[in-house]
């Protein structure tokens, strides 16, 4: 079902709401359209005409200034008209006025919805109940699927690494509350990595972790080993209060990324972080600004890989 | 009151031990005989069970009416129509409603609106705290006075253990049964599905086993301690069996029963964000289900119950996590039983005796079984009907099901309520 809801009846790309049940191909085709759209930011002229006369609606129900930014960016340099909504979730706490948000919307012949939502299957449940030409970006739902975010971390590898095939990846901290690293894993996973680790507390990791397709390390030294590709989350205060952790800094002792610690790594590791860091939490300064660091790389990647997304989303209207 | 003669069904009556071609003779709403004519009986209806099973009217534990406070969703006519439809003839009401059935008022509203709707067996089972809030304690011998047939805090927590202790030992002083759906909500924590791969893979909120199994544990505890008679309700995992079996086998007064969904269903028939698969407690793993069957085979758990719940539309319209859980169940019962002998799981006695005399056992009531001087509740059923899921067949104002389209063999064909024809259609004899 899920699968059905994104792409349409050609197998085209509809909605880009998880990334499980793409194929490797579909995902390599968004790769290549973003490198694409990479060169463009330095041009004189950033904007390329693909979504002209389109409107795009990004609904944040939950937020995030970055995010937002970026998705307002690409829309804008794929001259579509677009419209940021914050939207306190005060107002839309139940589910009939989500939706009475999304007819209203609908009404003003909107093409596209870009949707952040603190709960896990807000996007899936906006996909479906909006009017069969609306396209829906999810931009994050609840602890479900950040997919815009993996394939802006897949087209950081990619730029790096070029070659999937042999590359162990790891994803270290809190594995149970990221919906980046669920959509990571996924993605990593369909284009093949040799290994995707990941590495936390037991508290920080969900039951039965390794059916999503990964190893399972609980010590950041040991997990290290052999790694090309280091992704590190950010941790949350609120976790503290739960009682899932006791403290940032015995978090930092054991899971903290310092570069003495990076060297277990392989020497030519990249260091990744979906942002924004907790600088002294999970990664210290030096290896967030480090010369292994590409967390700066991911930001602006981000641009082209969510361009490239909302173009080929819209291709089913004949906007591309 | 009207005679009716039931003829040439299969009765299958398993309090008495009964599977034969027969028939049943109802005189006055009580069982006369069965196999064996009266002396002198005449009969003012005649029903023709040729190819039919006739067996006792099933008794739900388990069931929402949403009556009083919430007729948006359903109202007692509603769903006691739905009952009929389904040969379902006792239904006890949880005292979720709003009000909370905890003053013999509110039992006594849903009584007369029940009898309003021609349906007598709508029993309310009381509070066991008042406002079900697990701390003070309710007018259990006031409420049982007026027809409550149990006490239970339905799905809200006596976090208390003192109160719960408290409660069950008052409960037992008046002979009261305590239905409890064993849930420990720290554990619970909000979750909405089951803690396993499925929470896993997309972030969903999620309830561990041990959410159940340690509000179990401490319930039998404090049974041992109180002597209190304890149902519990809508049990969910293999553990729960294991330690009910466990229980019985050291001489507790306990029983239990299943919702016929998670009989059924488990985690892997979730479709992806479908809240009609939002149900609480969390459809679990297949060796879950599969303990449950086994359970229920070897009688470690006494009955199966629909553990309905309807809702209306906006109820279930919304993000997985945000909706409400729960199934409009009443007129799946009969036909998932069937599927439940269809695949080996149990013998089509057992699974009647568990929706008949084994809940009337529980609750002390002469019903669920074909015995003389028993209300003839009685329901006479086609195994080999084909029905479809779908709004020209459904009568539960919820239509929030998991089954909705799909395709079902097993059909009431008449429903008997203490003699009286309340489904179908049957000819008069002249």
């Amino acid at each position: 079902m899920t699968k059905n809801l994104q792409l349409n009846s050609e197998g085209k790309l509809k909605h880009f709401l998880t990334i499980e049940g793409l194929d490797r191909q579909l995902l390599i085709d968004i790769l290549d359209l973003a490198e694409s759209f990479v060169g463009m930011s330095d041009q004189r002229i950033k904007k390329v005409p693909l979504l002209r006369g389109k409107s795009i609606v990004n609904l944040f129900f939950e937020n995030s200034t970055r995010t937002r930014t970026t998705f307002e960016l690409a829309a804008n340099r794929l001259s579509a008209d677009v419209l940021s909504m914050s939207i306190a979730t005060s107002s839309t706490s139940k589910g009939e006025s989500l939706l009475d948000t999304i007819r209203n919307l609908e009404a003003m012949y909107v093409d596209m919805f870009v949707v952040r939502h603190a709960i896990s299957g807000a996007a899936h449940f906006i996909a479906q109940h909006s009017a069969p030409h609306i396209s829906v970006i999810n931009a994050g739902d609840g602890q479900h699927a950040h997919p815009t975010q993996a394939m802006l971390d897949m087209f950081t590898i990619r730029q790096i690494k070029k070659d999937f095939s042999k590359l162990r990846v790891a994803i270290v901290g809190d594995i149970l509350h990221s919906r980046v690293a669920r959509s990571d894993i996924l993605a990593l996973n369909a284009l093949g990595v040799a290994e995707v680790r990941v590495i936390a507390p037991k508290t920080l990791l969900p039951t039965k972790v390794e059916t999503l397709g990964v190893n399972v390390s609980h010590n950041l030294v040991d997990g290290l080993q052999d790694i090309d590709v280091i992704i590190m989350l950010r941790l949350q205060k609120e976790r503290m209060s739960a009682a899932l952790l006791p403290s940032e800094s015995e978090y930092f002792k054991c899971f903290g990324l310092t570069e003495q610690r990076l060297k277990y790594a392989k020497p030519d590791a990249m260091v990744m972080h979906p942002g924004p860091i907790n600088r002294g939490v999970e990664i210290e300064s030096k290896v967030a600004d480090g010369s292994q660091s590409v967390i700066l790389n991911q930001v602006s990647n981000g641009i082209a890989v969510r361009m490239a997304i909302m173009a080929m989303a819209m291709q089913k209207q004949g906007g591309v | 009151m009207e005679r009716i003669l039931i003829e040439n069904g299969r009765i299958i009556d398993p309090a008495n031990n009964v599977e034969r071609l027969g028939s049943v003779y109802v005189a006055d709403g009580k069982i006369v005989s069965v196999i064996y004519k009266p002396i002198g009986f005449e009969a003012d209806k005649v029903i023709d069970a040729r190819n039919l099973i006739v067996c006792p009217g099933f008794i739900d534990l388990s069931a929402r009416l949403r009556e009083p406070g919430q007729t948006r969703k359903a109202t007692i006519a509603s769903e006691t129509a739905a009952a009929s439809a389904a040969g379902i003839t006792t239904l006890c009401l949880p005292p979720d409603t709003s009000p909370v059935i905890d003053t013999p008022a509110v039992a006594e509203l849903v009584k007369d609106k029940a009898r309003k709707a021609g349906f007598r067996q709508v029993l309310p089972i009381a509070a066991l705290t008042q406002k079900l809030e697990g701390a003070e304690l309710t007018a259990m011998m006031a409420l049982k006075q007026v027809g409550c047939i149990a006490v239970s805090n339905a799905n809200q927590p006596v976090k208390n253990l003192l109160v719960l202790r408290r409660a069950m030992e008052y409960a037992a002083s008046h002979d009261l049964l305590f239905m409890y759906r064993p849930n420990e909500p720290a554990l619970y924590n909000n979750g909405c599905v089951h803690e396993g791969v499925l929470s896993t893979r997309y972030g969903l909120p999620s309830i561990p086993e041990a959410a159940e199994t340690i509000a179990l544990s401490q319930c039998l505890e404090l049974v041992s301690l109180t002597g209190c008679r304890v149902h519990f309700g809508q049990i969910s995992c293999a553990r729960s069996v294991f330690m009910l079996e466990q229980a019985k086998l050291s001489g507790l007064n306990v029983s239990a029963d299943v919702a016929i969904h998670q009989l059924h269903l488990t985690e892997d028939d979730i479709i992806p964000f479908d809240s009609a698969y939002h149900v609480q407690p969390p459809l679990r793993t297949v060796a879950d289900k599969n303990a449950l069957r086994e359970g229920l085979a070897r009688g470690i758990i006494d009955s199966i119950c629909s553990d309905h719940q309807p809702h209306d539309l906006d109820a279930k319209l919304g993000a997985f996590p945000e909706t409400d859980p729960g199934v409009s169940a009443l007129e799946t019962v009969l036909p998932l039983m069937l599927k439940l002998v269809g695949d080996g799981a149990i013998t089509l006695e057992q699974g009647i005796a568990a929706l008949t005399h084994k809940p009337a056992q529980l609750l002390g009531l002469d019903r669920g079984a074909l015995t003389g001087g028993f209300a003839a509740d009685i329901c006479i059923f086609d195994p080999e009907q084909d029905w479809q899921v779908n709004a020209e067949n459904w009568r539960s104002q919820g239509v929030n099901t998991p089954f909705w389209g799909q395709v079902f063999k097993g059909k009431v064909i008449y429903t008997l309520q203490s003699g009286k024809v309340v489904y179908g259609d049957p000819v008069s004899s002249d």
